[in-house]
């Protein structure tokens, strides 16, 4: 939040925003003010949490809650704090993720240009923030045959294992060997 | 305080349900608007127990929202208008949603930590169903229980939860779902020991809490979907 979306309550000289205070009235607008901006903070959060997931998890609760109540100002104003100060950490893990995707998609540039020079380098596409189990890797075609004669591409892996994993595996053992008569 | 006498439920001219709207504390109005409790009355009329099976309609409804919530849905939610404004409430009145979760992201996370909605009853499946549908909670009290109209006040000093004997004291300025003698609830919380439906009550006060941000066409859709569920025969 920047210093201009703040709202500056200072007890000992009673003003909010120019407008003199010191009646209930005044406190009942600071209060309002306070709930706009913990509103605003808590739909940034969600955002944040939502467009980086699973990177960016909610993080650990940031206020104590000891069950449903009104709010007086003192505890508007540290929630207030305590999700400004959540939201600015979340920003700077969703910045420092936006770059680490951003250096992970210029390496699979220079991967598809000069294959060679990434031999067998993995780049699994979560780290491109994409969804999904595939990776990119740089092998031989012709398996030996290109690594003798350096010829290398780049592929991608086809995606996430069966939940049953693969056919051989999920075959059950009981399963009669080829000539065998089934087991009744 | 004032407790303002609330419309009756009735039929509207084109035999529209209309839940009655519940009073509000002046402080609590004033602090909190756009918080609304609306109430309604049913009438069960399935056959058994509320908290034995679900009849398979109820089961097979379960079913398709087990299948129509999945991982993805289960992170975007707090995005969405209406469990998004049940956050934003939830701070306001010093709740932490990621500690105390709304209604809505508690359902949506056991139904990813247990595989799918199990069913846990004929009433708790109906108030899962709407919330589900709506995003509104709802909850139900046994209705012989409660005295007058409900609304939403702060409990005062040494005041109970509750008329049993068992009522557990509540700390001052609680929120709390009352009628006009006692706290019945604490707001998204428990509800007050017996007051709870149990197998046998036939005649139900259901309420949902409608916060700042929520469409009152939602809070009423929840209201009519546990009604019309419990009162088919």
């Amino acid at each position: 939040m920047s210093p201009s979306e703040q709202l500056t309550i200072d007890r000992g000289a009673p003003v909010i925003a120019g407008v003199a205070v010191g009646t209930e009235a005044g406190e009942r607008g600071a209060r309002r003010s306070l709930r706009a901006q913990v509103a605003r903070l808590e739909r940034e959060l969600c955002a944040i949490v939502a467009d980086g997931f699973p990177h960016i998890g909610a993080g650990s609760p940031a206020w104590a809650s000891t069950g449903p109540s009104l709010l007086g100002l003192e505890q508007l104003e540290q929630l207030r704090d305590q999700l400004a100060g959540r939201v600015q950490d979340m920003r700077r893990r969703a910045q420092e993720r936006a770059e680490h995707e951003l250096r992970a998609q210029e390496l699979l540039e220079r991967m598809k240009l000069e294959p060679g020079r990434y031999k067998f380098v993995r780049l699994p596409v979560t780290e491109l923030g994409q969804r999904g189990c595939g990776v990119w890797e740089v092998r031989p075609r012709f398996g030996l045959i290109g690594m003798l004669a350096g010829w290398w591409e780049l592929k991608l892996s086809s995606g996430c294992p069966l939940a049953r994993g693969s056919r051989a595996s999920a075959t059950p053992a009981t399963a009669p060997a080829r000539g065998m008569p089934a087991a009744r | 305080m004032s407790r303002t006498p609330p419309a009756p439920e009735a039929a509207g001219p084109a035999g529209a349900f209309r839940p009655a709207p519940g009073w509000c504390a002046p402080e609590v109005a004033q602090e909190l608007p756009g918080l609304r409790l609306l109430a309604a009355e049913a009438q069960v009329r399935r056959g058994g127990s509320l908290t034995g099976d679900s009849p398979p309609d109820i089961r097979e409804r379960l079913r398709e929202l087990s299948n129509r919530m999945r991982g993805a849905t289960a992170v975007a939610v707090r995005r969405q208008p209406v469990p998004a404004a049940y956050r934003v409430f939830f701070r306001h009145i010093g709740l932490d949603p990621d500690a105390v979760r709304t209604p809505m992201e508690a359902a949506v996370l056991e139904r990813m930590l247990r595989g799918g909605f199990l069913s846990g009853g004929l009433l708790a499946d109906v108030l899962l169903v709407a919330l589900l549908d709506t995003g509104v909670p709802v909850w139900a009290l046994d209705a012989e229980s409660v005295e007058g109209w409900l609304g939403i006040r702060p409990s005062g000093e040494r005041e109970r939860l509750g008329r049993s004997r068992e009522a557990p004291e509540l700390p001052g300025g609680r929120l709390v779902v009352a009628d006009g003698s006692a706290p019945l609830a604490v707001l998204f919380g428990g509800l007050a020991p017996g007051h709870e439906p149990v197998a046998n009550t036939r005649r139900l006060t259901l309420f949902a809490v409608q916060v700042a941000g929520v469409p009152e066409l939602y809070a009423e859709e929840a209201l009519w979907n546990c009604r019309a569920a419990l009162e088919l025969p």
